[in-house]
């Protein structure tokens, strides 16, 4: 079996973010950089797939080349391989022209399952997993919080609001998972040693046959008018406890009345 | 093989990851560990996944094929958190696990090698007796003799780190086996499987600091071992344990700068947070200037390790560069967990606060692996001081 993860090089999530004034784009290079944090569950699946049948896993990373770093980390947990995209002409793309580049990138290879995590912690948007299945037309099993492959059947229960559906399709498949679905493992020594001699395919837009028209700033299906910081904290609600116990009531209230409970 | 103090990328890779692990497994049970005196054998062992029991050791004999600066890197980051899990991997790989890989046999390897490497068991080394520990060759009151093809040794050993743990595997221990033509002492190793007959350890010590980790008196009645379980030649032991102790050196320096580091990372925290007079007690010069003390003594402390470390990892001498980074950086991080009590004023008094645990771990620190006079004394003497 043949597993591709996509991962993406996010600022560090503990950091503030900065968004550049002219460019209306995150400062990609203002603070650390990371690996998604919520790549590490997809990457968790795919090594529990290595295990299981001798899955070979390949990550995909669309980046410029500093990113080098993100890609070795990936490969850390013992994966196989990895695939870079890069491209001037790709700076500035939004979700869809991020996911025309991950589709034109998958279509060169052979997989059996893509797994991708459902959102990154920068930007947010949980739009690039279905439009690249869309692209591909491939079927969609997004939000995954378990996942099972049998034979060219695959198995997910897909997360929302109420609780999960159980969603089955054929391979290939693209999934998204979300962070209840494992617990990822930490990489270990052997791992952060053997990821520099792990095969990297660096490839350009002209590689893959993407016409660098469709893709990057000039082409983006969104545009963003304007930004602004996060308003500062409100106060926060203050529930006294006066010994009476109403103070369970009024917390119970508070609760209701924010759809927590 | 030009000096260089920047890290591959591949240590800081490392050292990242084992900085994680320690903030978010170790730390968050630090407290509870200490203060309930429990050696947590799911850490240890998932320290062993990480990779960090196999470091410094050939791939051939199942190890990670890296060298003693990467050995210290792990033990500086767990340190910096927990002092007990720090020694127990600093005794695990130094003591444990190097005298089996630098003088056991193929079969000696791969019979107790593999578990110790992975950190599914640990193993101790056993010089220290009642009767000393300074002058190991005069205080070795343990004997060990030859009947038909086995070895029964009689004796104890006190002080031994992880020898009465539920994973440990085996304890290699010093005994006297004869005397030289000149009336010396002829030391020699000698393994011996935790499971022995007559093997035993008493009850757990009641120690000053290191509480989570495993420090036994360990007692021998007549235990009998295969002649094959010798470590090396019969009568080596001396040379053996010298060698030892020169790497086992490096690591406990590394261990005190981790203790260092975690003093400046809970005092600037600390510091900034809280206030008296208004003011955060941060702002005070008196307060400030202690913790900028710590991070010249960390920063020192830190090159003394690696450069020794380097040198060894290196093929140059490095004898006299381990002990005196043995011995500046234990000094330096006594006086840093002091400083760092008095930072957190009544608190820094709590156990609860790693500070506070801190200023228990630190003590140990000149006195095991070479008391601080032992390295002065082995400095001196290297000097040539005293000999004419
Ligand atoms: C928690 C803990 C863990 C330990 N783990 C191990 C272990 O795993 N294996 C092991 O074998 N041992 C272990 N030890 C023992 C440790 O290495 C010894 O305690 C240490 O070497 C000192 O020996 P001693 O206690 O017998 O002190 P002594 O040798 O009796 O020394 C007493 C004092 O005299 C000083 N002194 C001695 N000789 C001289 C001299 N020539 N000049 C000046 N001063 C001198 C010493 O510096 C010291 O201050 C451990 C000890 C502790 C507390
Ligand atoms: C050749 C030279 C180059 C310099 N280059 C730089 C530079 O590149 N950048 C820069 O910012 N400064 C520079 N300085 C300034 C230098 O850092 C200051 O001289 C220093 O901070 C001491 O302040 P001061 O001279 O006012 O103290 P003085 O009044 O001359 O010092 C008297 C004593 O007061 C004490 N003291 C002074 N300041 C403090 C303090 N903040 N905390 C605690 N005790 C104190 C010390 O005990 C000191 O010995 C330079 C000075 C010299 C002589």
């Amino acid at each position: 079996m043949k597993v591709i993860v996509p991962v993406k090089r996010v600022p560090d999530t503990a950091g503030d973010k900065v968004i550049d004034a002219d460019t209306k784009t995150m400062d990609r290079d203002a603070g650390e950089t990371v690996l998604c944090p919520v790549n590490e569950f997809a990457i968790e699946e795919a090594v529990k797939l290595k295990e299981a049948t001798g899955a070979e896993v390949t990550v995909l990373l669309i980046g410029p080349d500093g990113a080098q770093s993100t890609i070795r980390k990936a490969l850390s947990y013992g994966l196989d391989g990895a695939i870079q995209v890069t491209d001037d002409a790709i700076s500035g793309s939004d979700a869809l022209g991020t996911a025309r580049v991950i589709a034109a990138a998958l279509a060169d290879v052979e997989f059996d399952v893509v797994i991708f995590g459902n959102q990154s912690t920068d930007a947010r948007t949980s739009l690039v997993p279905a439009a690249v299945a869309e692209l591909l037309d491939l079927p969609s099993l997004t939000y995954a919080r378990f996942m099972e492959i049998d034979g060219d059947a695959i198995t997910v229960h897909r997360e929302h609001e109420e609780g999960w559906d159980v969603v089955e399709s054929t391979l290939p498949a693209v999934v998204s998972v979300v962070e209840a679905i494992n617990e990822p493992r930490y990489p270990n020594f052997k791992g952060i040693m053997a990821a520099k001699s792990k095969p990297l395919d660096v490839k350009s837009l002209a590689d893959l046959g993407v016409d660098a028209a469709a893709v990057g700033a000039g082409d983006a299906a969104a545009t963003m008018y304007a930004f602004e910081p996060r308003p500062p904290k409100a106060a926060g609600t203050i529930v006294t406890d006066d010994g009476s116990g109403s103070a369970a009531d009024d917390l119970a209230d508070w609760m209701e009345e924010q759809k927590f409970i | 093989m030009a000096l260089s103090f920047i890290l591959t990328d591949e240590q800081e890779e490392f050292r990242g990851l084992v900085k994680r692990f320690a903030d978010e497994v170790i730390a968050p049970r630090a407290d509870e560990l200490n203060a309930e005196g429990v050696f947590p054998v799911d850490i240890v062992q998932q320290m062993g996944e990480l990779g960090l029991f196999a470091i410094p050791f050939a791939e051939a004999d199942g190890g990670m094929g890296a060298d003693l600066t990467t050995l210290c890197l792990a033990i500086e980051e767990i340190g910096r958190v927990d002092q007990s899990l720090g020694i127990t991997l600093e005794a695990a790989v130094g003591l444990g696990a190097t005298p089996i890989a630098e003088y056991g046999t193929d079969e000696q390897k791969l019979q107790w090698l593999g578990d110790l490497l992975t950190g599914q068991r640990v193993a101790g080394f056993g010089l220290t007796e009642p009767g000393g520990g300074s002058d190991v060759v005069g205080a070795t009151r343990t004997t060990a003799e030859v009947d038909g093809d086995h070895w029964v040794v009689n004796g104890s050993k006190v002080f031994i780190t992880n020898a009465g743990t539920d994973i440990t595997s085996v304890v290699t221990v010093l005994a006297r086996t004869g005397e030289d033509a000149d009336g010396r002492p002829e030391l020699t190793s000698i393994v011996v499987p935790a499971d022995t007959p007559g093997f035993s350890v008493a009850p757990k010590y009641r120690k000053v600091g290191w509480h989570a980790s495993d420090t036994r008196e360990v007692i021998l009645d007549d235990v009998r071992v295969p002649l094959a379980n010798t470590l090396g030649e019969r009568g080596e032991g001396f040379r053996q344990f010298l060698a030892t102790l020169d790497d086992g050196r490096i690591a406990i320096s590394a261990l005190a700068v981790g203790l260092i580091q975690g003093c400046i990372d809970e005092c600037t925290r600390y510091a900034n947070e809280r206030e008296a007079f208004g003011t955060p007690i941060g702002s005070n010069q008196a307060i400030a200037f202690k913790i900028a003390d710590m991070e010249v003594a960390a920063h020192t402390a830190r090159l003394a390790t690696h450069e020794a470390a380097w040198r060894r990892d290196n093929g140059l001498d490095y004898k006299r560069q381990a002990c005196i980074a043995k011995l500046y950086s234990s000094e330096a991080a006594v006086s840093a967990a002091r400083e760092a009590a008095q930072v957190f004023g009544g608190y820094g008094f709590m156990t609860e606060y790693r500070v506070g645990r801190f200023y228990q771990d630190a003590k140990i620190l000149e006195i095991g692996e070479g008391t601080s006079e032992v390295q002065r004394m082995l400095i001196a003497r290297d000097l040539g001081v005293g000999t004419s």
